[in-house]
């Protein structure tokens, strides 16, 4: 990460990603550049204080689950990063649940803004609209079943 | 140092307000009147719309579409641009439903004139239904679930021209199809002689002032250069028209002295809270191809929701989701097979509500679910859960449910699945596009302004945008933004339009040339 407050913190967010959509994983070094480029991007939009808040809280997120478990959060096995993370999504504690949201947000746009995401994924939206789809304006055969006006 | 200039007439803002107001005032010029619109946003080329999800929404929303509320539970996206929010709607195009209006109490104000003011700008903006060959699966479904379910379905009116059904209207239509402000109005406004700037932010109004803040064009950002050079003006006018939005509005009337002398500015915030579901069918349906959003059900007057077709891109879809991990990764992995539905909450004007401004200036909006609200939300999700599967989906994804995922066979046990008290704010996604109020209309003691968007005490100051709505107006707003603009324009007109077209010159303002320094 760019922002020096951020990238004291990216091997927790990268802990964090894979959890939250685990086929990042298999994402090359290229790629996970690109998707940090992404975050770096967002998070380079809000103002300082929101920047060390997020830095803040991921650093506390890699601490946390050392009363529990023993080890940090980067030391979890999968299965222990997913059951921390979902008890930070639905914690009593309104902060802790905000900022995994944010967290999770940044991962997301990340990942699925990423084109071969979208075509992985078989997302397929095209500015030509029908037509890229072997339609016409006016002929749109592409409804299985027949629409019928009630 | 800093440019001054001198209107007749400063509107600020471009989106479904601002672009009427701008229209409908343009005939002015012909008299003499100097008229300038400033927008925030840039102006963009039609060949910008890429339909690029993070490019698009970076481009043309206030914080790429990411603009929290102040506790940070709910997203509200609006538009940043020539055409302010027309250019990232759908292009819907309601009439106010009749029990709002008179709900609403508005002395002066009468539905029967914001049905004929919506007929109008329906009809300059080419809305019509879409044809059933136009009508995409995702779509088709949602009629045929609610039809099962015992609910009649209705078609969106639309404001479309050569529509190709590309599904990318949130991110600005590619094919320059959908007929918002700046495709109509804006241009119509220019063409008879209103001036636009865009990249032009409304810093503060004092009285007849406005300061504004024209900013350069960064490297690789969209849209063309402002039409003024970079630096701060001062803008002069006998009458400032205010048609920023709910939030922008009502944020610049708070950082600015005149707000002393208009109190309530802020107060009835609503916006429509909604949740995307999700269900998953066996079978690929045409989804992300055709327009997003042909149909509707409107259930406020009963259960205080609507549903309506929705099809959004990769990255709004993950977020609006609950959870993560492989269950999460399942639906999106699914997305051929994806149906969703649009839930819209009808909130209610309440006292923690409202806009406020932070110590620099910038909007904050405070925002508290009520009780009722939420109840809304867990019936829109079970009525939607049960058209999905009526349709024939074989899951479906609840985000407000504790167990997002509903199965097939769960489908009897909706209303134990889904239920109010699992909502959990900061947890359950929850958006907003429909901002309203912060300038009420109404009566001195308890509104901003009046039928006309006359503030009231300040009779150089209009608003006409959507926080002139007292309460939500619990169906898309597009539509009625523009009546009660044209309603204001009207109002305008009445009050200085002689001055015009009698040739004379206007108020006590002289008309001085513009400095040739200010232009590029």
């Amino acid at each position: 990460m760019t922002d020096p407050a951020l990238s004291s913190v990216r091997r927790t967010l990268y802990a964090i990603a894979t959890t939250v959509v685990p086929e990042s994983s298999t994402l090359d070094d290229r790629a996970w550049a690109e998707v940090h480029a992404v975050i770096d991007a967002a998070v380079a939009k809000r103002d300082a204080r929101v920047r060390r808040q997020l830095a803040t809280f991921l650093r506390l997120l890699q601490v946390l689950p050392i009363p529990r478990y023993g080890r940090p959060l980067t030391s979890l096995n999968a299965r222990q990063r997913r059951d921390f993370l979902e008890w930070i999504e639905r914690s009593p504690v309104a902060v802790f649940r905000r900022g995994f949201w944010g967290i999770r947000t940044l991962v997301f746009m990340g990942y699925y803004a990423r084109a071969d995401v979208a075509a992985a994924i078989g997302y397929g939206a095209s500015t030509d609209g029908w037509e890229a789809r072997g339609g016409t304006i006016s002929t749109v055969p592409l409804a299985p079943v027949p629409w019928v006006e009630p | 140092m800093i440019d001054e200039l001198q209107y007749d007439v400063v509107i600020i803002g471009s989106g479904a307000g601002g672009g009427t107001v701008a229209q409908e005032l343009a005939p002015l010029v012909r008299g003499g009147a100097r008229i300038l619109l400033v927008e925030q946003g840039p102006r963009l080329r039609d060949d910008e719309f890429t339909g690029h999800e993070l490019e698009m929404a970076s481009a043309l929303y206030e914080d790429g579409g990411g603009f929290l509320t102040a506790d940070g539970t709910m997203t509200l996206a609006f538009g940043r641009a020539y055409g302010g929010s027309t250019v990232v709607y759908t292009g819907t195009s309601l009439i106010a439903p009749e029990r709002v209006v008179r709900r609403w109490r508005v002395p002066g104000l009468a539905y029967d004139d914001i049905e004929r003011r919506s007929r109008k700008y329906m009809l300059q903006n080419n809305v019509h239904e879409l044809t059933p060959d136009l009508i995409n699966d995702n779509n088709r479904l949602f009629a045929e679930g609610c039809r099962k379910c015992g609910w009649t379905p209705q078609q969106f009116p639309l404001n479309l021209r050569g529509c190709r059904g590309s599904g990318l209207c949130n991110l600005g239509c590619p094919n320059a199809a959908k007929q918002g402000t700046n495709r109509v109005q804006l241009p119509n406004a220019e063409a008879n002689g209103v001036e636009v700037v865009t990249r032009a932010e409304a810093l503060e109004i004092g009285d007849h002032v406005v300061t504004v803040r024209v900013t350069a064009r960064q490297d690789g950002e969209k849209g063309a250069p402002s039409e003024w050079a970079p630096g701060t003006y001062r803008l002069r006018a006998d009458l400032i028209v205010l048609a920023g939005g709910a939030i922008g509005t009502s944020a610049l009337i708070l950082r600015s002295p005149v707000s002393r002398a208009i109190p309530h500015v802020g107060a009835h915030f609503t916006c429509h809270p909604a949740q995307i579901l999700i269900a998953e069918h066996e079978a690929p349906i045409t989804n992300d191809v055709g327009h997003p959003k042909s149909f509707y059900l409107d259930r406020g007057e009963e259960e205080r929701f609507v549903l309506e077709t929705c099809m959004y891109f990769p990255f709004v879809t993950a977020k609006s989701m609950s959870g993560f991990g492989a269950a999460h990764s399942r639906f999106m992995r699914a997305f051929p097979r994806l149906q969703m539905i649009l839930l819209l909450a009808c909130d209610r004007a309440a006292p923690k509500n409202r806009v406020t401004v932070n110590a620099l200036g910038r909007p904050v909006v405070h925002y508290t679910f009520l009780p009722e609200t939420v109840e809304a939300m867990a019936r829109g999700s079970r009525a939607a859960a049960r058209i999905f599967f009526a349709a024939g989906a074989v899951r479906v994804h609840a985000p407000l449910a504790n167990q997002a995922t509903i199965e097939r066979r769960d489908g009897e046990h909706l209303d134990r699945l889904i239920q109010a008290r699992d909502f959990l704010p900061g947890r359950t996604s929850v958006t907003a596009a429909h901002l309203m109020g912060g300038c009420a209309m109404g009566q001195p003691h308890g509104a901003v302004t009046d039928s006309y968007g006359r503030v009231h005490s300040v009779p150089w100051l209009r608003v006409a945008d959507a926080s002139l709505f007292p309460d939500a107006l619990e169906i898309n707003p597009y539509l009625t933004i523009m009546a009660l603009a044209d309603r204001v324009a009207e109002g305008i007109r009445d009050d200085i339009g002689a001055m015009f077209t009698s040739g004379s010159s206007f108020g006590t303002v002289t008309r001085a040339d513009r400095p040739a320094s200010s232009r590029h």
